[in-house]
């Protein structure tokens, strides 16, 4: 103990690191701040710590190479012992970290910790959720499969309506005409030195100003933020009703990090590495690219975009976005801090949490799409068959051959681009019917060109089917009197 | 020489330095940024298309719509895979042809062709297309992007080596040549 002790003091002399650590590992925070409300920053942190060293390792076998990134991802899943493992932590940990992120993120808001004098800590901290969300893109890019590589055509695609200067800022963004090696190495060189880089920079500002301005405390309704009195009753909070934070708070921060840690772990263990996909080839064209989790929403999201409205919104919403985070402190630095006053901060927590909710889960399940194999994978349900004439039969035929199936789904099937069909003879008539399938029209197709008048008339004549056995199908009154007037012009 | 004097003395010395290093960093900045604006810069002066083949008529039956694949004329060694692209070749009548890019003009993504039902379909936003490439349904502003041909000693040529996105003005060059079905 003696020598321990001697070679301490050996260094701290050198150092003169002992003392300033003491008194920040001893600074005095309020009482009710020890939560466990208050352990996201710190989680956040870990997980941060988590990505940097799995990152590293994964770097020793990883090649940021067009060519060869791909067999890289598979040597480190099946070829190097645990290399499973190492992918699996830092694809786990980065959606833990982005999860914490946003937590910790919602938790401040509510606190109203962004108020005077922590505005700064605020606005670090939103650069921080942006350098967080970088890493996760360019991350989703390092795992170079067809994901990665569609991911990127959207990317570009997106860059390119940036008026005037877009098609170079789309030659930038890809180092080159085409997404390629050079595009790699780019995003290889974001994720690796210049996010982390600002991602560390961000993090020690953020820290150091916890530690300058104190954490903050819990929100009292009705104990209103003033610039000119702040200062003071923060002061009594801490030095008069203070405790130390270390050991008092930290218990809970070390036990939750530890905590994240463990479901991590689990989660790699139980449901392993993400990926790759399938290779990185242009040239197979059967895929369907698929953002990452925490991307879903904005990919649902692009696909409900008006066509007229899509690229100003695509361009000036994130920049809206971001400005209003920033903003915040500045315009709502004094106040009110606690939630219970603050209808209109948790009514925008909710519906921001809905609206990602609800994007995400549509991002999901994409019912936007065509489900491109229905029509030769999912028959025609049995009983929309069964007992009907022949015609009525080719009709069905023609619904699966012309892939109607894809868009239009039948007793909740696959396809929900277009309308369910279950029904449709009760809301059209014949003639709609024909109208709607040769000239399209409310976001479908028109088929005039397509299918022949045989085919139409079957088709329409297995359309006419779909409804309940209960329920007749919907008719247009006038027909008759109209068809029996011409009927009789003719003379027959 | 006075304290005053020497103050000013060496405050002069330390703006000289902080004006040396300026000068330096601004003279090394030009290459840097050059280095990093090579791909756009390059565009400029030699542009990145040029003609390519996609093989032998007979590969594009009359009537019919098919996939190729080429090698982009701008790679690297390390491109791998990246380099090959698809286009869909859609041979009207032996005379005419419509090439078209593989990228949904929506996002870029894959657009798939189902003669079945003469559509081409997208799978990331559920873009749509007619035969000729016009815009059918969906989240799209245009058709798809197509590429200019020529017919060569019984091949087809195609001016390529970009990949079209919807703000590039050569992604609109030969979409106004829109043959009809």
């Amino acid at each position: 103990m003696r020598l321990i002790h001697k070679i301490g003091d050996w260094f701290d002399l050198r150092l003169q690191l002992g003392t300033p650590i003491r008194e920040t590992a001893g600074h005095p925070v309020p009482r009710e701040t020890a939560s466990w409300f208050y352990v996201f920053g710190s989680a956040a942190l870990t997980c941060f710590m988590l990505q940097i060293v799995t990152g590293i390792l994964l770097a020793l076998i990883y090649v940021p190479s067009a060519g060869e990134a791909w067999n890289s991802l598979q040597a480190l899943n099946h070829g190097i012992s645990l290399g499973w493992f190492i992918r699996a932590l830092h694809g786990w940990g980065s959606n833990f970290m982005v999860a914490i992120v946003l937590i910790h993120m919602v938790q401040v808001f509510l606190f109203g910790a962004y108020k005077f004098p922590r505005e700064l800590t605020w606005i670090v901290g939103v650069l921080l959720l942006l350098v967080t969300i970088g890493m996760a893109f360019t991350g989703q890019i390092m795992r170079f499969d067809q994901d990665a590589y569609w991911g990127l055509g959207i990317g570009a695609s997106i860059v390119s309506r940036v008026p005037v200067i877009g098609p170079w800022a789309v030659n930038l963004m890809l180092g080159g005409p085409i997404i390629a090696g050079a595009t790699l190495s780019r995003f290889f060189v974001l994720h690796v030195f210049v996010i982390p880089g600002l991602l560390i920079a961000f993090v020690g500002l953020h820290l150091l100003m916890v530690l300058k301005l104190g954490i903050n405390e819990w929100p009292m309704p009705g104990r209103i933020v003033r610039r000119a009195t702040y200062m003071q009753e923060y002061h009594e909070l801490t030095h008069k009703q203070g405790v130390p934070f270390v050991p008092n708070a930290v218990w809970k921060d070390i036990l939750f990090s530890g905590f994240i840690l463990l479901a991590i772990a689990a989660c790699a263990v139980y449901f392993g590495p993400f990926g790759p996909g399938g290779q990185p080839d242009p040239t197979i064209i059967q895929t369907a690219p698929r953002p990452d989790f925490f991307f879903l929403w904005l990919y649902a999201l692009l696909s409900f975009l008006p066509p007229s409205a899509e690229t100003p919104i695509m361009l000036i919403g994130p920049a809206i976005g971001i400005i209003v985070l920033l903003a915040l402190p500045v315009f709502a630095g004094e106040g009110e801090k606690s939630w219970k006053r603050r209808p209109i901060a948790v009514l925008a927590i909710l519906l921001i949490a809905v609206a990602l909710g609800t994007l995400t889960h549509l991002g999901q399940h994409t019912p936007w799409s065509p489900v491109m194999d229905a029509w030769s994978s999912e028959p025609i349900p049995s009983q929309y068959v069964h007992g009907r004439t022949a015609l009525e039969r080719q009709g069905a035929l023609v619904f699966q051959a012309k892939q109607c199936h894809n868009c239009h789904s039948l007793d909740d099937r696959v396809g929900k681009r277009g309308p369910a069909l279950d029904r449709v003879a009760l809301r059209r008539t014949e003639d709609q019917l024909i109208r709607q399938v040769i000239q399209g029209g409310g976001n479908m197709p028109d088929y005039g060109k397509n299918l022949s008048p045989a085919e139409i008339t079957a088709l329409v004549a297995f359309l006419k089917t779909l409804h309940p056995a209960t329920q007749a199908p919907a008719r247009d009154a006038s027909r008759a009197i109209a068809l029996g007037a011409s009927e009789a012009v003719s003379g027959r | 020489m006075s304290e005053e004097n020497g103050m000013s003395r060496r405050a002069m010395l330390v703006k000289l330095g902080i004006v040396l290093n300026g000068i330096v960093g601004a003279a090394l900045a030009v290459p840097v940024v050059r280095f990093l604006l090579s791909p756009v810069t390059r565009e400029w002066k030699f542009g990145y298309e040029s003609w390519l083949s996609l093989g032998g008529l007979d590969q594009f039956p009359a009537g019919q719509t098919r996939l190729a694949t080429y090698r982009n004329p701008v790679v690297n060694s390390w491109d791998g895979e990246t380099g090959d692209i698809a286009c869909w070749v859609r041979n009207v009548d032996d005379k005419t042809f419509q090439v078209f890019a593989i990228n949904c003009a929506h996002l870029g993504c894959p657009v798939r062709w189902f003669p079945q039902s003469s559509l081409f379909m997208c799978p990331c936003h559920g873009g749509a297309y007619y035969q000729d490439g016009s815009r059918a349904s969906g989240p799209p502003e245009r058709g798809l992007f197509q590429y200019h041909y020529k017919i060569e000693d019984g091949k087809l040529l195609i001016r390529a080596g970009e990949m079209p996105t919807p703000g590039q003005p050569v992604a609109n060059k030969a979409g106004g040549k829109t043959t009809c079905a």
